[in-house]
């Protein structure tokens, strides 16, 4: 595929990606939303940080996967109970990473 | 280092705030940043076309399933059309992020809306909800972390198929890490737990079914309203 034509498909996906990231902060920012929709738009968060987290922790090409070379998910136990203590991005993600890199060091 | 995400540092400066609040996504986003220029690299794209995407586009997962789709040469339009489904969850957090917004300028929120990340976007809701809306902070951590993307898929591409393998460092468990701590701070009453287990249920039976591209909008969306029904028959 030449370079232009990759050009203007990058051109397309800015406009896909874009457009539903624009809309809603500029169509509802200045409105004042009814609170039935208020109150399900607070569960978003939550939600969809979970619909992103827990197939990463627990699957491996679609299936579970609890063997014990799944650092993914036992550096997750540990990382989470250091969050919920100590609230703190930094420390969440340096025990993660230290875990896992751990785990491959000293299990292969 | 530990940077204290509920009391935050903003007294001090905007700008050192968002240093410190968007260090973690600059981790994150730098191994898997290089990782999408070498595919792309690898995938036939030019240095200008790879390093544009990352500017123009800014959405990891849709770049790396782009490149992919480039490599076994997929047409553009699929292509176009799979990048919106991938980022479809993008408006959902554009509209959670809505209300706190109220005295933003339209094209100020245009601006902002550039930029929103599922990464950006798990560290504003977390700063909106302690009452942070410091507009530099927000664009500070916003033009970082892009900054930091764009430079790690420009290095991705020069380095090529040479680059070291980031595994034995755990670098590629940064984001999940992330997610992890943003996820529990987002957290604060048990129906929260209960919306986060049963939306994590409901996304890996999407995965497992075969919903790849759709799981999370969709998993999303059911437990959002989940959430807002156990609340609303609670209080009945």
């Amino acid at each position: 595929m030449g370079q232009e034509i990759i050009f203007l498909t990058i051109l397309g996906m800015l406009a896909v990606t874009y457009i539903p990231r624009m809309l809603p902060l500029v169509a509802l920012a200045s409105k004042r939303l009814p609170e039935p929709v208020i109150r399900w738009l607070s569960f978003v968060p939550v939600a969809v940080l979970s619909a992103m987290l827990f197939p990463s922790l627990l699957l491996k090409d679609a299936a579970f996967n609890f063997s014990s070379e799944n650092y993914f998910l036992w550096a997750a136990i540990p990382a989470f109970l250091l969050a919920w203590r100590i609230r703190s991005f930094f420390g969440t993600v340096a025990l993660g990473m230290g875990l896992v890199a751990a785990g491959r060091y000293f299990f292969g | 280092m530990t940077s204290n995400v509920l009391t935050g540092d903003e007294a001090a400066s905007p700008m050192l705030s968002a240093f410190k609040q968007v260090a973690p996504i600059v981790m994150g986003y730098l191994p898997v940043g290089a990782a999408y220029g070498v595919l792309a690299q690898q995938a036939g794209l030019s240095m200008l076309n790879t390093v544009l995407m990352s500017i123009l586009v800014y959405a990891g997962s849709a770049q790396l399933i782009a490149v992919a789709l480039f490599a076994v040469g997929v047409s553009p339009l699929s292509i176009i059309a799979t990048t919106f489904v991938v980022n479809l969850r993008h408006l959902l957090m554009s509209a959670s992020l809505a209300p706190n917004l109220k005295t933003w300028k339209k094209w100020e929120l245009a601006l902002f809306a550039y930029q929103v990340t599922d990464e950006s976007f798990a560290v504003h809701s977390t700063r909106f909800a302690r009452g942070d809306l410091n507009k530099t902070t927000c664009f500070g951590i916003n033009y970082i972390a892009q900054a930091s993307w764009a430079v790690a898929s420009f290095a991705g591409f020069m380095a090529g198929s040479s680059i070291p393998d980031v595994e034995p460092l755990g670098i590629d468990y940064a984001l999940p890490a992330m997610f992890i701590a943003l996820l529990v701070m987002q957290t604060k009453n048990k129906l929260h737990i209960l919306v986060a287990g049963f939306t994590g249920f409901v996304s890996i039976a999407l995965v497992q079914a075969g919903a790849d591209q759709w799981s999370v909008i969709i998993a999303t969306v059911v437990g959002a309203t989940f959430g807002a029904g156990v609340e609303t028959w609670a209080r009945k």
